[in-house]
């Protein structure tokens, strides 16, 4: 059922989405693009002594993209660089493989009905693509998921 | 519902049609499939798929080539195709039809054959605001390269293109003039016949991009005066990586060869290669036969059922659905030109296409979502995407009915 996609949070992240704006004092940024669907984001990354203190990002996307920025800033704030980029690794296997549905992923794990949507993947890995660029490299790279 | 069935009382018989067509005999997700896509590529009937089957099964040879008895069966039905494409264009002569791969590359030829010898730096190119991207990038790559200069139609809000600023545009400069019979984003029927007889008289040539028209309207080259006009085999019911480019003999002749290879020769010497006469010297290398022979058969499915019942109808089922989606509150349709064709484009407010697509698709409805390939018409509504139902001859009143159900659903899930 197309309801085990649109989950009440997905939904709810879509219409009210958390940490949606700019952020003057970032000291990392990154910019995500989905040349097929046309969805954009801009991340920001405020990132002290290897911490994401806060991250905030703008964009327009459909619900599923939305959502996930969404959710992805709220999941990676306050941890270290490290267990963002292993949360980001889970959350990838468990919409890509068919590896069982784990609870380590919290509330992400909403998402996991996304498998069932091959050609709405890469709306809900949008956000996190562009959060390993913004973690993993200098400048304001700008990544595409094509 | 009463033009409907004045349309099927005329002698044309939808479910009937239906029958022709074995890829709408389907579920998705459970619910009968309504294909409402047709604008990116139309179902093909039996006869298109037993034609490919047949070449495959009893006649398979490369063409113009041997002289033995499956190589002038193949060659024979290739060839007939293109008789039966110089009829469907009312074309002067046989040898102004060149097959292609489908109108991005008829596009490509002109652009890159005519282009490169006859645009110099200053010259311009106009094109216009509804173009697909296959009628911009072409242009675009031949301006780069000689510094030449790419004018653009601009359109208004329903749709419809400008002409008192295209006549502003044309100029002692302007090489020539690209433009689309239909908007495959919006619907907009163009008055190409105009908008050829202004380049025309500017002493510009005009192509004319004809993806979304060759299936809806009749076309006739010599009425419009089209220096090239070009469509995909596809979007006519038959199959893909097929499709025509016509040409003014005389330009076609003066052009030079699009690809070098075997078939657009006449003989071929280390110092000096002789090139192949009409049509064959824009057909290097062996073409898609299957597709060429499909083809043909599509023309004579198109033919027997009359492209003026398929425009009639279409017509019809348009109107039907404008109606049933302007019904829908938050729903805006995008394109509201006076001439256009079954194409609706739409938006709703606080729902991304994507989501739609998604939602409908599940209830066994395809449609297109996000820019069509065509980012500047986009761009110009002010909207990042949109949902397009387009239409075809083979689809009913009915599965617009479960269209405007499906968007039902589709609020109902984001309300």
């Amino acid at each position: 059922m197309v309801d085990d996609l649109y989950q009440e949070i997905i939904i709810d992240h879509s219409k009210r989405p958390r940490n949606c704006h700019a952020m003057a004092d970032a000291n990392r940024k990154a910019e995500g693009y989905n040349p097929l669907c046309g969805d954009e984001l801009k991340l920001y990354i405020k990132i002290e002594n290897d911490i994401v203190k806060d991250v905030s990002w703008v964009g327009t996307g459909c619900a599923i993209s939305t959502a996930s920025a969404s959710l992805m800033t709220e999941s990676v704030k306050g941890k270290s660089r490290e267990e963002a980029l292993k949360l980001l690794e889970k959350f990838h296997d468990q919409l890509t493989t068919d590896t069982p549905v784990t609870q380590e992923l919290g509330k992400l794990v909403v998402f996991c009905g996304v498998r069932d949507y091959p050609a709405r993947v890469k709306c809900a890995t949008l956000a996190w693509h562009t959060l390993k660029s913004a973690l993993t490299s200098s400048g304001e790279p700008v990544v595409s998921t094509e | 519902m009463s033009a409907l069935t004045s349309v099927i009382s005329a002698g044309f018989d939808v479910d009937k049609v239906r029958e022709d067509f074995p890829v709408l005999k389907q579920r998705i997700h459970g619910k009968p499939l309504v294909y409402l896509d047709s604008a990116a590529t139309a179902q093909k009937p039996f006869a298109v798929i037993d034609a490919i089957r047949k070449f495959h099964e009893v006649d398979c040879a490369n063409i113009h080539r041997g002289v033995h008895e499956l190589s002038q069966r193949s060659t024979a039905a290739y060839e007939e195709t293109r008789s039966k494409a110089k009829r469907f264009l009312n074309a002067r002569a046989k040898n102004e039809l060149i097959f292609v791969r489908g109108t991005t590359e008829g596009i490509n030829l002109v652009a890159s054959s005519w282009g490169r010898k006859n645009v110099k730096e200053g010259d311009e190119i106009v094109i216009s605001a509804l173009e697909h991207h296959s009628n911009i990038v072409p242009w675009q790559m031949l301006c780069e390269e000689k510094g030449a200069k790419l004018r653009v139609i601009p359109m208004d809000d329903r749709g419809e293109l400008l002409l008192e600023e295209y006549e502003k545009l044309l100029g002692p400069r302007t090489r020539m003039v690209a433009v689309g019979h239909v908007s495959n984003a919006l619907g907009t029927i163009n008055p190409v016949r105009q908008i050829i007889e202004m380049a025309h008289r500017a002493g510009a040539l005009a192509l004319i991009d004809g993806a979304q028209a060759a299936h809806h309207l009749k076309i006739d080259v010599q009425a419009l005066d089209a220096d090239f006009y070009t469509f995909s085999g596809h979007k006519v019911i038959g199959p893909t990586g097929i499709g025509i480019l016509y040409g003014k003999a005389r330009l076609l002749n003066a052009m030079p060869p699009y690809q070098g290879g075997g078939d657009m020769i006449k003989s071929v010497t280390f110092e000096k290669t002789i090139y192949a006469d009409l049509p064959y010297k824009f057909e290097a290398g062996t073409p898609n036969i299957a597709g060429g022979i499909g083809l043909g058969a599509a023309f004579d499915y198109v033919t027997r059922i009359g492209l003026d019942n398929i425009a009639a109808y279409e017509h019809e089922l348009l109107v039907y659905g404008t109606e049933a989606l302007s019904r829908i509150p938050g729903l805006r349709i995008l394109g509201t030109a006076r001439e256009k064709a079954a194409v609706l484009s739409f938006v709703i407010e606080g729902i991304h296409p994507h989501d739609i697509g998604t939602v409908l698709d599940r209830q066994g409805i395809a449609v297109r979502t996000g820019h069509h390939c065509a980012q500047p018409v986009m761009e110009r509504l002010g909207v990042p995407a949109t949902t397009r139902a387009s239409l075809a001859f083979y689809n009913t009143a009915a599965e617009i009915d479960a269209l405007a159900a499906g968007l039902g659903k589709v609020k109902e899930i984001f309300s």
